[in-house]
């Protein structure tokens, strides 16, 4: 096992390096640049070439690209032109946040996703099949920001159950009932769609698997139905749900960026966003390039986990 | 069956944990306390060192932290002394001495004196000054006829100009004017913009990154105390959220309420407040070539364009429609007898039949969005059948707002025929001197994009910038705009007014003409 999570990790290393050269090489190419996003109407090329100047931009593309990689293997991310602050603090900071969404949504998507697939298996054609497939069906085809800007409308405007916006209260709050009150929505909002994903698969592998001898087996032993279903099969199919939570969590950390949005949650999402709007190079590159190693992280753990699930894969 | 219970249950367990939280969530609702106002702002701050900002967004919090040695007197876009009691100016326009007042001092307790002025301006200006690397300063240049400033004794400083510049002192009045506390920059360097420190009504506490720059009363302020507490400024960049915000009572005050959502607000619980200020949103024409080369098509142009349908129904009466290269809310340069091109298609066929440009083909410049640029895309496309109505055929061409620049600053040439553009300026010299004269043409270093020369109007303007008396340099503005309008180098169309929106539990919030917001009077109940 420790020889198969080591190749994993090497693995890793030319799928990194190949992310910087591609977000370095973006940048240098998208049109615009930092100093003309900072002096806006007052860009002259005399004004653009002092600033330039000023920020290192002046030097050639490839000594620049070493110059970022070398720092950044020591840990420097380098400093955020548009919010004059260390890159990596404020990474730090917002994908903290970020993480708290997008785990809570993850969570969320991935327990009743479960629960919502396995409950219809079991219920093949039943009534709660057929309710669970409706919603299921629904929330896949709601896009996440429209549903978000409507629960604003309803749950924050209309009732004033929950804050608008942000994470914590502006005034007072601050502690965990305060970061629940405002979690609440985005989170819901962000795990909608992959719940229905998740449920959908869950209850396609569920289904496979209830047709399998063993269960047959196992019910003709007489073991008790809630543990066929909730303990035999489920493992079972577990093997091919992993993988689709794996890239669950990934499409609800790229979805957080609309809801982030939204919801005004101060996350990594909308830090991107912000920063590719004021081409913040060093900001942009060394979000994209974290977030990317997060990914790749992620789907490491994803593949030992399925691997210690069914050794055969590690093949 | 096991199942059935078991969901059973399960639904029991969901609902009474969804009962508790509710019986969380409602009473935790907290309305901000009375003395705390609540400002929602469009974005996160770049950094509160005045020196180091561009952004009006910016400008909003740092206006209430920092003084200037002037300020424009409420109301209006004319000087009036601040953190110096007075000035007098030499009799060739070049020499500037202030008497400073007495007795203020920063926030961080050190004194503000002479040479503290001269600190600050050395800071931006002189690229040898130890704390010049805790910029970039991308508006020095608002400065760059400073040939010396000089301490003459603890309360008198002296600048020297290199010519007479008039806008001098407006540009003081302006946030790159105003003045940081040199030991809270030695002490924090380069994240001073983070730690800010000057003379104004609030003092900086706390900046939670993406979450609210809270700012409290200057109890020893020298020109009276805040109304309020504290300020708390709540960067929400989705315009949408912010409007939810402000009818959920999440947020006190509103800047930049979208045209769409203002009706929303035209309740007793709400105050919609507007005030024109020095801005033009205006079409660059392209005079080296193609149809606007001729004075009849760039006219045809100006008749062509319904702006009263734009300033009425696209920017639903968020802006009026403009005249001439100089907005209104210069009221002491601006000419009263200039009158809008009005809306006639009849003439404006007429015109282009002389010149013998029906059917032209035109490429039009249009941008996403960006400062000042109100809601292009959709200005954009009833320009474009306006256009198309009287025989232009115009073809759109969209860029995001920092390409669009990177193609319009270059100059016209070659790529468009038109161009949106818009500006908002603290003197009415800054836009005309960089976008109308010859010598501002795009390879000279200007704004000038699409060309346009006019001796006569070089001249007034060359000749404005160095007249020390207002009344004088007013007379030559107001010629200049006469001849502008007539020559048409630009489509003149809409002069925005700045909105905002308060809770009726504000007082005394009034907007300003130079687009500041100024919240010391202000009083939250």
């Amino acid at each position: 096992m420790g020889g198969y999570i080591l190749k994993r990790l090497l693995s890793a290393i030319p799928v990194l390096l190949g992310i910087t050269v591609i977000v370095f090489l973006i940048m240098a190419m998208i049109p615009g640049d930092p100093a003309t996003a900072i002096l806006g109407s007052y860009a002259t090329p005399e004004n653009v070439a002092r600033l330039n100047r000023f920020l290192g931009l002046d030097e050639p593309l490839w000594r620049q690209y070493f110059i970022w990689l070398g720092n950044m293997l020591q840990g420097d991310f380098g400093r955020s032109f548009a919010l004059n602050r260390p890159v990596l603090d404020e990474i730090l900071d917002r994908f903290s946040a970020t993480l708290i969404l997008a785990g809570t949504a993850f969570v969320l998507c991935a327990v009743l996703g479960i629960i919502a697939g396995t409950v219809s298996a079991a219920r093949q054609y039943g009534f709660a099949d057929k309710a669970i497939t409706f919603v299921v069906i629904l929330g896949i085809s709601v896009p996440s920001f429209f549903l978000g800007m409507m629960m604003i409308l309803l749950f924050a405007v209309q009732l004033r159950w929950f804050p608008v916006s942000g994470m914590y209260s502006i005034w007072g709050g601050g502690d965990l009932p305060d970061l629940i009150r405002h979690l609440t929505m985005p989170a819901i909002a962000l795990s909608v769609v992959a719940t229905g994903v998740v449920a959908r698969l869950s209850r396609g592998a569920m289904l496979e698997v209830l047709r399998q001898d063993f269960i047959r087996t196992a019910r003709a032993k007489g073991v008790h139905e809630r543990r066929v279903i909730w303990g035999h099969a489920l493992r079972a199919a577990m093997v091919s749900i992993i993988p689709v939570l794996g890239i669950q969590a990934g499409f609800v950390l790229s979805g957080a960026v609309y809801i982030e949005m939204v919801f005004q949650w101060p996350g990594v999402g909308r830090m991107l966003v912000d920063a590719i709007l004021k081409r913040d190079i060093l900001l942009v590159q060394g979000g994209v390039v974290f977030i990317a190693a997060c990914y790749v992280g992620f789907n490491i753990v994803v593949d030992v986990a399925q691997a210690w699930l069914d050794p055969r894969i590690k093949t | 069956m096991a199942f059935a219970s078991l969901t059973r249950r399960g639904l029991g367990v969901l609902t009474a944990a969804l009962l508790a939280s509710t019986a969380l969530i409602a009473p935790a609702q907290a309305q901000t306390p009375p003395g705390v106002l609540v400002v929602g702002q469009i974005a996160e701050p770049q950094a509160l060192d005045p020196h180091a900002v561009t952004a009006v967004n910016d400008f909003r919090i740092l206006m209430n932290v920092y003084d200037g040695l002037v300020r424009y007197a409420s109301g209006t876009l004319e000087v009036e002394p601040a953190l110096a009691e007075g000035w007098e100016i030499s009799e060739d326009g070049t020499v500037y001495t202030f008497n400073l007042r007495e007795g203020v001092s920063f926030h961080d307790g050190s004194a503000f004196d002479a040479e503290a002025v001269v600190w600050n301006f050395e800071r931006m200006l002189n690229e040898d000054h130890p704390y010049h690397d805790t910029g970039p300063f991308p508006l020095s240049f608002f400065f760059s006829a400073i040939e010396t400033v000089e301490a003459v004794d603890d309360l008198t400083v002296r600048f020297t100009l290199n010519e007479p510049y008039a806008p001098f002192l407006s540009n003081l009045a302006y946030p790159t004017g105003l003045i940081v506390s040199p030991a809270a920059v030695m002490e924090h360097g380069s994240d001073f913009g983070r730690n800010p420190s000057g003379t104004g009504p609030f003092q900086f506490a706390e900046w939670r990154s993406n979450e609210r720059v809270v700012v409290t009363r200057n109890e020893n302020y020298w020109d009276g105390t805040a109304g309020t507490e504290a300020v708390i400024f709540r960067p929400i960049t989705d315009a949408n959220t912010r409007v939810a915000e402000m009818l959920s009572g999440g947020i006190d005050v509103m800047v930049e309420v979208p045209p769409v959502a203002i009706s929303q607000f035209q309740t007793d619980m709400h105050t919609v407040h507007e005030q024109a200020g020095p801005h033009l949103w205006f079409l660059i024409l392209n005079m080296k070539e193609g149809p606007f080369t001729d004075q009849r098509v760039r006219q045809a142009a100006n008749y062509a364009i319904n702006k009263e349908a734009l300033v009425n129904d696209v920017l639903e009466g968020t802006a009026t429609v403009a005249a001439g290269p100089i907005p209104p809310a210069f009221a002491w340069a601006y000419n009263e007898d200039l009158h809008p091109y009005p809306y006639d298609p009849d003439r404006a066929r007429e015109l282009l039949a002389e010149a013998e440009a029906e059917g032209s083909s035109l490429t039009f410049y249009v941008t996403e969005g960006g400062s000042g640029m109100l809601d292009p895309i959709p200005m954009g496309t009833a320009i474009q059948a306006d256009l198309a109505a009287v025989g232009f055929d115009v073809t759109i061409e969209t860029y995001e707002w920092n390409t669009f620049l990177g193609r319009v600053n270059p100059g016209l040439e070659g790529r468009a025929d038109a161009a949106q553009m818009a500006w908002m300026t603290n003197d009415p010299d800054t836009l005309p001197f960089l976008a109308l004269r010859t010598d501002a043409w795009p390879d000279a270093g200007g704004f000038n994009s699409g060309y346009y020369s006019n001796p006569e109007v070089d001249a007034l303007l060359e000749a404005a910038r160095v007249e020390t008396d207002q009344d004088e340099r007013a007379r030559l503005y107001r010629e200049m705009q006469v001849i502008v309008q007539e020559d048409a180098p630009w489509v003149f169309v809409a002069n925005w007014m700045q909105n905002a929106v308060t809770s009726d539990s504000v007082e005394n919030f009034q907007l300003e003409p130079s687009f500041f917001l100024l919240l010391k009077d202000v009083v939250k109940n």
